[in-house]
C-alpha cells in the first residue's frame, strides 16, 4: 500500500428506520463506536472529527457526540451540504489525511426523519393584507404550487422525465420497476427501513405523490447514523496484518458543485456535476465503468435512479433506459446497482447516506455481506446528491491481500 | 379597472403580456431572479430579455400532495421557451398524464390570482396548450 492513499479502516451504520427511544446523539454515538470497534482503535487514535446533521439547526453534532464517546481535543468539522452531508463529511476528512495534518479520522452523519413528510414545498406563508413585492424574484405570494413545485417529489420527477424527453423510452411503469428493483433488493438487507419486496402493481396503485413517483418511488424518511475511521496508508501499515486485509482502499474521493448552465435556475441540473464527479473520479482511480462489480447511486426517487445510470457512465450517453431493460442492475445482473435497497427501501436518513452507501460497498467488497453478497465483489462505487447542488463520489477497493 | 400587480418582477403585465430576464451583456446569459453577477461569467453588467410567449413542454409532474393550502392536483413543467427554459405550472389542460405530454406546444397566458385589501389584483401566469 503506498503511504499517499486513504484506507476505510472502520465502518458502521445503524439500523435504519424508526428508532422513538435514540436521539440523535444516541445514533450517531452508537455508530461511531461500532465503526471505531470495527477498525480496532480508539478515540485516543482519532487526530479530526468531521460529523453532520443536515436537520440540526446548526448544532456542534460532532462536539456534541464526542461528549458520548470522548473528548480528546481534537479539531471538529461540522459540516452540511444537503444529501451530500455524509460523504462531506468523510471528503473532509480525507482532504486532512492526504494534507498531512492527521493521519486517523473519524466521520459521522446523522439524521432523525422517522415520520418526517415532505421536507421542502411551501417555503413561504401567505402574510399581509395588501400585495408587497418580496424576494429576488419580486414575488407578491407564495410561488409554491403557483410557478411549479418546490417538492422534492416533484423536482426529481421533473428530472426523470427531461430524461424520458430527451432520450425516449420512459414511461411510468419503466420508473415503477426501477423502484420494484430496489424493493426486492432490500429483502435481504436487516439494516433497511423497509424490506418488503412489493409487486409492480402495489408501487404503481400506491399513493400518487408527484407523477410519476408513487409514495415507494419516494426515498423513506427514517432514522439512522453511519460513521467510518479512515487512515493513511502510511498509519495502516503499522497496523495489524488483520487490520491491513479489511481495510478498504479510497481509490478516489470526490466532491463537485454544479457549473452554470442554461436551465440549471429553473430545474436542477443533478447530471452535469455527477457526470464530472464520475470523470474525475475514475480518472483518480485509474479504473472505468467496466470495473465496477456494484453500484449504490443516489435513488431519492425512482425517476433519479434512471439518469444517474447515464450520468456515472454505467450505460451509453442516452443509454438509461436500456441498461435497466437489460436486467443489468438486478443483483444478479452485469452491474448490481443499490443491492442494499437503495434510499427509496434501505431509507434515507439525509446525513447518514453519504456514509451508509460507502459502508454497503465496503461491506461487499470485505466478502461481509452475508445472504446479500455480491460474489467476490473488488471494486464498488458510491454516489450521493445534494440539491443545490453537491456530489459525493466514491470508489472503493479491496485490499489486494 | 382595478389596479393591477403581477405575481412575480418578471412578469410583464399590458397588452401583450410576457415573460423578462435579466440578461448578462457579457455572455448572454438569462436570469429571472436579481443577480449580483453573472453565475456564467461573473459580468456585473445586465439588460432586459423579453422572452419568447410560445414554448415546449420539457420536463413537467403532476402533484398530488403538496404542502398545506396548495391546491392539488397541478401540473408544474419546464418550458423551452425559444431556448430560455421557463418554470411555469400548465393550466387550462386537465392534471392527468393522458393530457398532458412531454413536447407538447404551449403558450403563455395570465389569470387573477386574488385581490388584496386596497383591491389591487395579483395576476399570475402558466402556460396553456397551443395548438
Amino acid at each position: 500500500m503506498s503511504s499517499d492513499d486513504i484506507w476505510i479502516l472502520g465502518i458502521s451504520m445503524t439500523k435504519f428506520g424508526k428508532h422513538p427511544d435514540l436521539d440523535k446523539v444516541d445514533l450517531a454515538a452508537q455508530a461511531t463506536l461500532a465503526a471505531l470497534a470495527d477498525g480496532g482503535v480508539t478515540m485516543r487514535d482519532i487526530g479530526v472529527v468531521a460529523a453532520g446533521t443536515l436537520m440540526g439547526m446548526g448544532e456542534p453534532i460532532g462536539q456534541m457526540v464526542q461528549k458520548q464517546v470522548g473528548q480528546t481535543g481534537v479539531p471538529v468539522y461540522n459540516v452540511t451540504n444537503a444529501c451530500a452531508t455524509g460523504a462531506t463529511a468523510l471528503r473532509t476528512v480525507i482532504m486532512a489525511i492526504k494534507a498531512g495534518e492527521a493521519d486517523m479520522g473519524l466521520a459521522v452523519g446523522v439524521e432523525k426523519l422517522a415520520g418526517a413528510g415532505l421536507l421542502a414545498g411551501g417555503s413561504r406563508k401567505e402574510a399581509g393584507d395588501t400585495w408587497q413585492p418580496r424576494g429576488r424574484y419580486g414575488a407578491v405570494a407564495p410561488v409554491d404550487g403557483r410557478i411549479g413545485t418546490e417538492i422534492m417529489p416533484g423536482v426529481f420527477a421533473q428530472i426523470g422525465m427531461e430524461y424520458g424527453h430527451r432520450h425516449g423510452g420512459t414511461s411510468f411503469e419503466l420508473f415503477a420497476r426501477i423502484s420494484e428493483k430496489n424493493h426486492a433488493h432490500s429483502t435481504l438487507n436487516p439494516l433497511a427501513a423497509y424490506t418488503k419486496r412489493l409487486t409492480l402493481a402495489e408501487i404503481m396503485d400506491d399513493v400518487m405523490i408527484a407523477y410519476p413517483n408513487t409514495r415507494p418511488m419516494c426515498s423513506a424518511n427514517c432514522d439512522g447514523a453511519a460513521a467510518a475511521v479512515l487512515v493513511s496508508g502510511a498509519k495502516l501499515r503499522t497496523l495489524s496484518i488483520e487490520q491491513q486485509r479489511r481495510a478498504v482502499k479510497v481509490a478516489a474521493s470526490v466532491l463537485t458543485s454544479d457549473p452554470w448552465e442554461e436551465g440549471c435556475q429553473v430545474l436542477p441540473n443533478v447530471n452535469t456535476l455527477t457526470r464530472n464527479a464520475a470523470t474525475q473520479a475514475y480518472e483518480q482511480a485509474g479504473l472505468g465503468p467496466e470495473d465496477l462489480d456494484l453500484v449504490e447511486l443516489h435513488d431519492c426517487f425512482a425517476t433519479a435512479e434512471l439518469v444517474h445510470y447515464d450520468n456515472l457512465m454505467l450505460c451509453e450517453q442516452g443509454g438509461a433506459v436500456d441498461f435497466f431493460e437489460s436486467g443489468a442492475p438486478w443483483r444478479d445482473g452485469r452491474l448490481p446497482v443499490n443491492v442494499s435497497g437503495g434510499l427509496q427501501s434501505k431509507g434515507h436518513p439525509i446525513a447518514a447516506t453519504g456514509i451508509a452507501n460507502v459502508w454497503e460497498v465496503c461491506h461487499h467488497l470485505r466478502g461481509e455481506a452475508g445472504d446479500r453478497q455480491i460474489a467476490d465483489a473488488k471494486v464498488g462505487l458510491a454516489h450521493v446528491i445534494g440539491l443545490g447542488s453537491a456530489c459525493g463520489v466514491h470508489i472503493l477497493e479491496r485490499a489486494a491481500a | 379597472m382595478a389596479e393591477q400587480i403581477p405575481l412575480v418582477d418578471y412578469l410583464v403585465l399590458g397588452d401583450e403580456p410576457h415573460l423578462s430576464a435579466h440578461e448578462c451583456t457579457t455572455c448572454g446569459a438569462r436570469f429571472f431572479d436579481r443577480r449580483n453577477a453573472c453565475a456564467a461569467c461573473g459580468a456585473t453588467g445586465f439588460t432586459t430579455a423579453a422572452i419568447a410567449t410560445r414554448g415546449e413542454v420539457t420536463a413537467f409532474t403532476i402533484v398530488a400532495f403538496a404542502a398545506p393550502g396548495i391546491p392539488v392536483p397541478f401540473v408544474a413543467a419546464v418550458v423551452d421557451c425559444d431556448g430560455t427554459s421557463v418554470r411555469a405550472n400548465l393550466v387550462n389542460v386537465d392534471p392527468d398524464p393522458d393530457h398532458v405530454r412531454l413536447g407538447m406546444p404551449v403558450r403563455l397566458t395570465t389569470f387573477p390570482i386574488g385581490a388584496d385589501a386596497t383591491g389591487t389584483e395579483a395576476i399570475g401566469f402558466g402556460f396553456e396548450p397551443a395548438a
